[in-house]
């Protein structure tokens, strides 16, 4: 049991930090702790993805003068797929931030329950 | 040397990009407008080409990216029924553009409006490539594009309550695409690749050998429920009618008709390709879709009944007319996946002319939205009147229309299946319940007020609000007679499905 936890260790630490984001994205109702729980749960991807790729001792995958010796890289898909992920990660995280302030400056507030309420309020 | 036509797919992408570009350039508004437009109807002539080859050849086609074969680099694959979607999808998105246009003109402040024309071609390449891509990544990567591009066309209308529904919309996407993002980690992890025609071969082979069952079960588990946040399947539905029913007429029409099919059409693609509906089948993943499909159906309309404002009626009503697809998916039959493509189709073209419908009629009751204030709205734009109606006997169900073909499709798809009982019994409680709310809907709008209500009412209406819209009229004019070809010709628009799912 300790030792497929201990295997598997990045795979346990990424569901668990998966988990924990999901939650504060889910349940929190301060919009920055959204976001900041966004970022924990792609962070926890991102951790998964980077681990699938890694291979204990071999080095990053750069071509030195056209020979290439495929048993010393690492598989270097997955780590593509984190780079696309930041970036995708990044500019959602942006976007998020931009519309709080404009919330907060309109609203003086960014927490969930009061703003819906103002905007029902707002709506009748 | 591959013939012309079948870079066509990779055209129509790149040009909306491209299309995007050029508008945050342009300084006028009515120029960025004009040049969507004009994009758009470029794509679906291009589209319409794809279509006529894949469906006269009766081939589907797969386009490498750059020179990196398959296993390695991206590629696109098209054939007749992803052609078809990308036709309709984008003449669509013209006619919800005109229909809309004098609100958007309106809503919009003019040096935003070449943003929103930036955001509007960013949504149709990434609609384009969520149905053409033949590499999940690059799903993922265009769910997102288009996440953006959908919260932008919300908050375009600068007000209090968009502000707040864009945010909520916001933070329901990134839930939901956070669990596709971890469900196709899974996938890799399993599989090893993420092209798709690699990954389908990889899942045969694990299925062959019993190894790794879960994990791949996880990985369409999370699938299904990310895309289904994303595409408003029931539970995760509350999003949806503050976002769409808040937003201008033509993103309104734009959400509900076309982005969450982007998201649907992935999901199928998942399902065929590289799934396959055994697998659903055995794993029980189904009847999962089947019965939020279901429950989507009854609480949509349930949830529709109880609203006075129309357009978030209708956002509502989305709920449920989604609920009729993944029912569609959920029978996992070909015929259950055919009916729900066919729906997809009505859904596309019935959606946006209810929307325009309704945006006009609340522009010419000097902007009310609630069905009270919307007393005789129908005479005072006709067109406006006929299309409401028309869509909404479509989505009751009425003879001719498309609406009724589909519901007799999904119909005759359950028959075989195990549960054909339950069903007929809430496709029926579904039609009862849609009358129930789009029946006092026409009334209101054909009931004439007393005279001195309705001044009261124009009191304070621009004049030139109520003049004769003529995009609007020719939008209102071809989505109603694509109801009725869709009502009428539905059996080579099924054979054209039917070919695209032998061939997916």
């Amino acid at each position: 049991m300790l030792d497929t936890i201990l295997q598997n260790r990045f795979a346990v630490t990424a569901v668990l930090l998966f988990g924990v984001g999901f939650m504060n994205l889910l349940l929190q109702q301060n919009l920055l702790r959204k976001v900041v729980g966004f970022n924990i749960m792609d962070s926890a991807v991102f951790l998964l993805l980077a681990s699938l790729g890694y291979i204990e001792g071999h080095t990053a995958p750069v071509v030195e003068e056209g020979a290439a010796y495929a048993a010393y890289y690492i598989n270097p898909i997955p780590s593509g797929l984190v780079l696309t992920g930041i970036v995708v990660s990044v500019s959602l995280t942006a976007f998020s931030l931009a519309l709080i302030q404009r919330i907060y400056r309109r609203y003086g507030t960014i927490d969930l329950l009061e703003l819906m309420e103002r905007a029902k309020k707002e709506d009748d | 040397m591959r013939p012309f036509v079948e870079n066509f797919p990779f055209f129509s992408i790149f040009l909306a990009l491209v299309a995007g570009i050029l508008c945050a350039t342009l300084k006028r508004g009515r120029a960025a407008y004009f040049l969507t437009c004009t994009v758009c109807g470029i794509i679906t002539l291009l589209s319409g080409a794809v279509l006529a080859y894949t469906f006269q050849n009766h081939l589907r086609f797969s386009y490498i990216m750059g020179r990196f074969p398959i296993p390695y680099g991206n590629a696109i694959a098209a054939g007749p029924l992803q052609a078809l979607l990308t036709t309709t999808f984008s003449l669509v998105m013209i006619l919800a553009l005109a229909g809309g246009q004098r609100d958007l003109f309106h809503d919009i402040l003019p040096e935003k409006l070449p943003f929103y024309c930036v955001m509007v071609n960013m949504l149709e390449a990434a609609l384009l490539a969520l149905v053409y891509t033949d590499d999940i990544f690059t799903g993922y990567v265009f769910i997102e594009i288009s996440t953006i591009a959908a919260c932008a066309l919300v908050m375009a209308k600068d007000n209090g309550p968009n502000l707040i529904a864009t945010i909520r919309y916001l933070f329901m996407s990134l839930m939901g695409s956070g669990l596709f993002l971890i469900g196709i980690t899974f996938l890799t992890s399993a599989t090893g690749y993420l092209l798709m025609p690699t990954a389908a071969e990889a899942v045969a082979r694990l299925r062959e050998s019993g190894a790794y069952l879960f994990p791949l079960t996880t990985a369409g588990g999370l699938i299904v429920a990310g895309l289904g946040i994303k595409s408003a399947m029931f539970p995760f539905h509350m999003w949806l009618p503050d976002a769409h029913g808040g937003a201008t007429t033509t993103s309104s029409a734009i959400l509900s008709g076309l982005v969450l099919k982007g998201y649907i059409t992935l999901l199928l693609t998942m399902m065929l390709r590289v799934f396959t509906l055994d697998f659903f089948q055995e794993t029980g993943l189904t009847n999962v879709i089947l019965l939020f499909g279901l429950l989507g159906m009854v609480f949509g309309s349930v949830g529709a009944i109880h609203e006075h404002h129309i357009k978030r009626m209708l956002a509502y009503s989305s709920v449920a007319q989604i609920g009729y697809i993944f029912m569609g998916f959920g029978l996992g039959t070909t015929a259950g996946i055919a009916a729900a493509c066919f729906h997809i189709l009505v859904h596309a073209c019935c959606k946006p002319l209810l929307f325009c419908c309704a945006g006009r009629l609340s522009t010419v009751s000097a902007h009310h939205h609630s069905l009270k204030h919307l007393r005789g709205s129908a005479y005072r734009d006709i067109t406006a009147g006929v299309g409401f109606t028309v869509g909404a006997l479509s989505m009751i169900g009425i003879p001719l229309l498309g609406g009724f073909v589909s519901k007799l499709y999904l119909a005759s798809a359950s028959l075989p299946s195990g549960y054909t009982f339950f069903v007929l019994l809430v496709l029926a409680l579904s039609t009862v319940l849609n009358a129930l709310y789009y029946i006092p809907a026409l009334l209101a709008i054909w009931l004439r007020p007393s005279p001195q209500e309705e001044q009261a009412l124009l009191a304070d209406a621009a004049p030139e609000q109520l003049a004769f819209d003529r995009p609007f009229t020719a939008a209102a004019v071809v989505l109603i007679l694509g109801l009725f070809v869709l009502g009428i010709l539905c059996q080579p628009i099924m054979d054209m499905i039917e070919a695209g799912l032998a061939l997916y």
